[in-house]
């Protein structure tokens, strides 16, 4: 008799369950492939923070949906190893979307991967401008080289009649000594002189005591971001560079908001170009910082590779909320050619439809001392809504 | 050293050296999702054999042995992508005598000297290899890596496809080659050649072997195997990075081998084996720490376990049958 | 001319500051390494450690400068004295491949340390201010640092050549060197000497790391970066001489600034080749001793 009324009891209960249970519970899984050990671990740290801290603050998922993030250590740039984990996520995994992505051989290895499974890829660093034409899959969120470099040199040629060119001796810094001397004699300027530096080099000041011996207007250089910068910096500074009259310019990965602290007094007045400086004062960012150091304390500074992280998972839950849930692929990308965010802690940004690269503006930066720290003031919009200028003057060969 | 292989009179293949392809084809059918990882220790183990040969044999002590493979990757990739080269086969015999070629010329110069010397020399010949191709962007794609590499279908036949299975077996049958070829040279009069000159060089310069030659030869032979590796690790990723050269790479060849045993053929399969499903499944949870076990389990091998795991498999199977 | 003049003063000036750092590291591997046979790939780690107690005593507990140098290098040493009673020392009579695997190994697991301890930024050097900005000369102005790195090298290559090659305890250095059973045997204790000496070589890449801090970053993976440096030059000089890593490393750091100054397409080359053609030329080095 009691046997009864529990079946009965039971029932009952699983009825309820099974009407009150949620619509259609949906798991999307998300690859991660980042560089989390090795020399270049920082860099892989800073996205997966701002990766994680959106999703701590961000709940706008259609209702039964959540999101699986599967991280994964490239270990630095290891196009084999990038292959071999992306094929794992694909296969094994099963993963909808690929992201993270901070170099530029890992994302090249892995596009055809992308094509073949028809997996979208929201690229957050890698900024090599060729990327985005290996695979109609792939989305950027970070930047190009020439994105920032080109309107840094048609400014500087403006106002400046002399340059040298130092850059670190490979891929990227090609691609910016291109993009400078371009931009530099577009602008109606002479390049004096360049020079590139091995990239395993522990001593910039020959180089740029060549640079200081050519007695240029403007010193332009570009180094991997980190302790190559600051190490360039002090070479700058040692050879007292500033009191002979040259001027210092780069993009923004001469002066990265998080290395700023290690390089003394050096920097002040550098000028740079970049699309995000932490030292941005528009409400975006402000928000963006202040639930940065409250989530990782107050000494620790979001980089431009943090906010590429950020974006792009916005663009994660943009076309996840679109499709409420049910992700197809080819769907997601013509979503993504139409995406734009005003109100990124950058700035506006938007996808260009042709291209699926970035369009973002570019800001010119003066390194100045805001509350007894070093920050990169934006002192000017110098462009807005670039595309990438590489791809522009290669389209009309 | 007295735990390293050597030369063995009998030659037939004894039954549980038929265990290692048994398990790598049970792979093949009962972790299908494994297979792009498979390939990847498949090829290290060729990797790692070609470097026990001269190690693990002719006790030539490098850290260098990436220049071999990196070129053979390297020129593999370049026929692939710049030379309308795609057939696979070709691209490999072309690595192959690449590395050949490479190891012949460092080899004749850097084996008259011995000790830190040599190490020093192997290690600045791969840090020149990797500089040189970082310079030339315009053939190897410098720091971005060689994209564009294409590998038609093995035979014409099977194509490289998204789970890796082609790759897989291609690999499987290629370590089978390489294998074959590293035990007819080791179990030959040559190989007992390699062991002499190893353990005491002074005597077979008494009995007049000609020392130098024999080092040269096994050093091209296994720069041979190591080009025609790296030509695998393009085909299956069609792509080539800088990551293929460089001391950092030969360190991390060796320390692979010395955890499986250098000296012993198996060494060379245990050791990738256990070392790339290490770092796969430790590297997943913490990615930081992975140095920190590696380090350790080298320590505790150099101090406690010479034979690396091998070496302990050895002296635990001896307790046993001392036991039985 | 002129100009080409002070070129020259200025890349022999920037290229010796850069040798001396790498001599005062490297002597230490030097003396390791060929007074005590011992492959020690892991010196780097010792440079690390000593840059890392230099920049934490200053930034941390507000020591001042000179006394931060002296802490870099009494703690490093003292660690290491630890490090060799406990590890070490067992392996003496080890062969190569068992040294070199071994400090391998000992390198992983500082790295992994180093990072877990102080994350993987670098660490930054504030000078002293006396030490800061430049000294005008012949119309060209010197980093004050680096002046003072030249300055305090030689001096130190001058105390330990008289330390080994004039007092007593260098005489058994290099007699329990020479022969261990021998020196045993007339009554010098060979283990507490090989621990001294290891302490003072390892001291000295400590001392060496804190000196160059502000030129080689400190930074988890500085041993494996830094390590091809610091093997080039005790390769280059010799094992087991004190003149050969100071003459390896002035013509290391002068040469490799000259080729970047004049020829920067080959400059990453320069340092490889150079030790090739070196090592081919003279086999144990430019000071070694056939052992």
């Amino acid at each position: 008799m009691r046997f009864r009324a529990a079946l009965r009891a039971a029932l009952a209960a699983a009825c309820g369950l099974a009407l009150a249970a949620p619509v259609a519970a949906q798991t999307i899984k998300i690859g991660s492939v980042l560089t989390l050990s090795g020399p270049n671990a920082t860099l892989g740290e800073n996205m997966d923070k701002a990766i994680k801290l959106y999703m701590k603050t961000h709940e706008l998922l259609p209702p039964g949906v959540k999101i699986d993030l599967i991280t994964r250590d490239d270990g630095g740039p290891n196009p084999d190893k990038a292959k071999q984990l992306v094929q794992e996520l694909i296969v094994r995994d099963k993963i909808q979307f690929l992201t993270g992505l901070t170099w530029t051989p890992n994302a090249m290895s892995t596009a055809a991967l992308c094509t073949e499974a028809k997996v979208p890829m929201f690229i957050m660093n890698a900024g090599t401008s060729v990327i985005t034409t290996m695979s109609p899959y792939i989305a950027r969120f970070s930047f190009t080289l020439w994105q920032s470099t080109y309107p840094l040199g048609e400014w500087a040629g403006k106002k400046y009649k002399t340059a040298y060119i130092a850059v670190s001796d490979f891929g990227p810094g090609h691609d910016s000594e291109a993009a400078f001397e371009k931009g530099f004699t577009d602008g109606g300027g002479t390049i004096v002189g360049k020079v590139r530096i091995p990239l395993a080099n522990p001593d910039f000041v020959p180089f740029m005591q060549r640079a200081k011996d050519a007695k240029p207007d403007v010193v332009f250089a570009f180094v991997p971001a980190g302790k190559q910068a600051t190490a360039i910096m002090k070479a700058y500074g040692d050879l007292g560079m500033d009191k002979a009259g040259i001027k210092f310019i780069g993009p923004g990965d001469l002066v990265t908001d998080e290395e700023l602290p290690n390089m003394g007094d050096v920097p002040l007045g550098v000028l740079t170009v970049h699309h995000y400086s932490a030292a941005a004062t528009r409400a975006a960012n402000k928000a963006f910082i202040s639930a940065w150091k409250k989530e990782y304390g107050p000494n620790s500074t979001p980089s431009f590779m943090s906010v590429g992280a950020w974006d792009a998972m916005d663009a994660i839950y943009y076309v996840i909320r679109e499709q409420n849930g049910k992700i197809d692929p080819d769907k997601t990308m013509a979503l993504l050619r139409n995406y734009k965010n005003p109100n990124s802690p950058r700035g506006p940004i938007s996808i260009d439809p042709e291209t699926r690269d970035i369009v973002q503006d570019e800001y010119l930066r003066e390194v100045r001392k805001v509350n007894g720290q070093l920050a990169n003031v934006e002192i000017e919009t110098i462009a807005t809504a670039v595309k990438d200028p590489w791809k522009e003057f290669n389209q009309k060969k | 050293m007295n735990h390293r292989g050597g030369y063995s009179a009998d030659t037939r293949i004894r039954w549980p050296e038929w265990l290692p392809w048994l398990v790598a084809l049970a792979a093949f059918f009962l972790l299908p999702e494994y297979l792009s990882l498979g390939a990847r220790i498949l090829i290290y183990i060729l990797y790692a054999l070609s470097l026990d040969l001269i190690l693990g044999y002719a006790g030539i002590i490098t850290l260098g042995h990436s220049a071999y493979f990196g070129f053979g990757a390297y020129v593999a990739g370049v026929l692939a992508a710049k030379a309308g080269v795609t057939d696979p086969l070709v691209q490999l015999v072309a690595a192959a005598a690449g590395g050949a070629l490479l190891g012949i010329t460092t080899g004749a110069i850097i084996l008259r000297t011995r000790g830190l010397t040599l190490l020093m020399l192997t290690l600045a010949i791969t840090s020149v290899c990797l500089e040189i191709a970082n310079k030339a962007t315009a053939l190897t794609g410098g720091a971005d890596g060689l994209s564009g590499v294409v590998v038609a279908p093995i035979l014409g036949l099977f194509k490289f496809d998204l789970y890796g299975k082609t790759a897989y077996l291609y690999c499987l049958a290629m370590l089978f080659v390489g294998w074959a070829l590293v035990r007819r040279i080791i179990y030959s009069p040559f190989g007992a050649s390699l062991t002499g000159l190893r353990e005491n060089s002074i005597r077979m310069h008494a009995i007049g072997a000609p020392v130098y030659w024999r080092l040269v030869l096994v050093y091209t032979l296994s720069a041979t195997i190591a080009g025609a590796a790296g030509a695998l690790l393009t085909q299956t990723n069609q792509f080539v990075g800088l990551n293929v050269l460089g001391f950092e790479a030969g360190g991390e060849l060796l320390v692979m081998l010395i955890l499986g045993g250098v000296g012993r053929v198996y060494g060379a399969f245990v050791g990738p084996l256990v070392y790339l499903l290490a770092q796969d499944q430790l590297a997943k949870q913490f990615p930081a720490y992975w140095y920190f076990g590696i380090g350790v389990l080298l320590v505790l091998v150099v101090m406690f376990a010479r034979g690396g795991i091998l070496g302990i498999a050895d002296q635990a199977l001896a307790k046993l049958r001392s036991k039985a | 001319m002129q100009s080409f003049l002070a070129s020259i003063v200025s890349v022999a000036f920037h290229g010796a500051a850069f040798g001396m750092i790498l001599y005062v590291i490297s002597v230490g591997l030097s003396i390791t390494m060929g007074l005590m046979g011992f492959a020690n790939l892991a010196h780097g780690v010792f440079a690390m450690a000593g840059g890392y107690v230099l920049t934490t005593a200053i930034s941390r507990f507000g020591v001042p400068f000179p006394l931060a140098l002296v802490c870099a290098f009494a703690a490093v040493a003292l660690g290491s004295v630890v490090l060799e009673r406990l590890l070490y020392s067992r392996l003496y009579t080890a062969g190569d491949l068992e040294q070199v695997l071994f400090t391998i190994g000992l390198i992983f697991i500082a790295v992994a340390v180093a990072r877990f301890v102080y994350g993987t930024l670098q660490k930054p050097v504030m000078l002293p201010p006396y030490l800061k900005g430049q000294f005008a000369l012949l119309g060209r102005d010197f980093p004050a640092y680096r002046v003072f790195i030249i300055a305090f090298s030689a001096v130190m290559i001058v105390a330990l050549w008289f330390g080994i090659e004039r007092t007593r305890w260098g005489a058994m250095v290099r007699a329990a060197v020479d022969n261990r059973a021998m020196a045993q045997s007339v009554g010098i204790d060979t283990r507490r000497l090989f621990t001294l000496t290891f302490a003072l070589g390892s001291g000295l890449a400590g001392l060496g790391g804190a000196l160059g801090a502000d030129i080689i970053a400190i930074q988890p993976t500085y041993p494996f970066e830094n390590l091809v440096y610091f093997l080039i030059v005790v390769a280059v000089g010799g094992l087991g001489s004190l003149r050969g890593p100071f003459a390896a490393a002035l013509l290391i750091g002068v040469a490799d600034t000259a080729c970047k100054y004049w020829l920067p397409q080959f400059g990453a080359f320069f340092i490889y080749l150079a030790t090739i053609g070196i090592l081919l030329w003279r086999p144990a080095g430019l000071f070694g001793r056939r052992s």
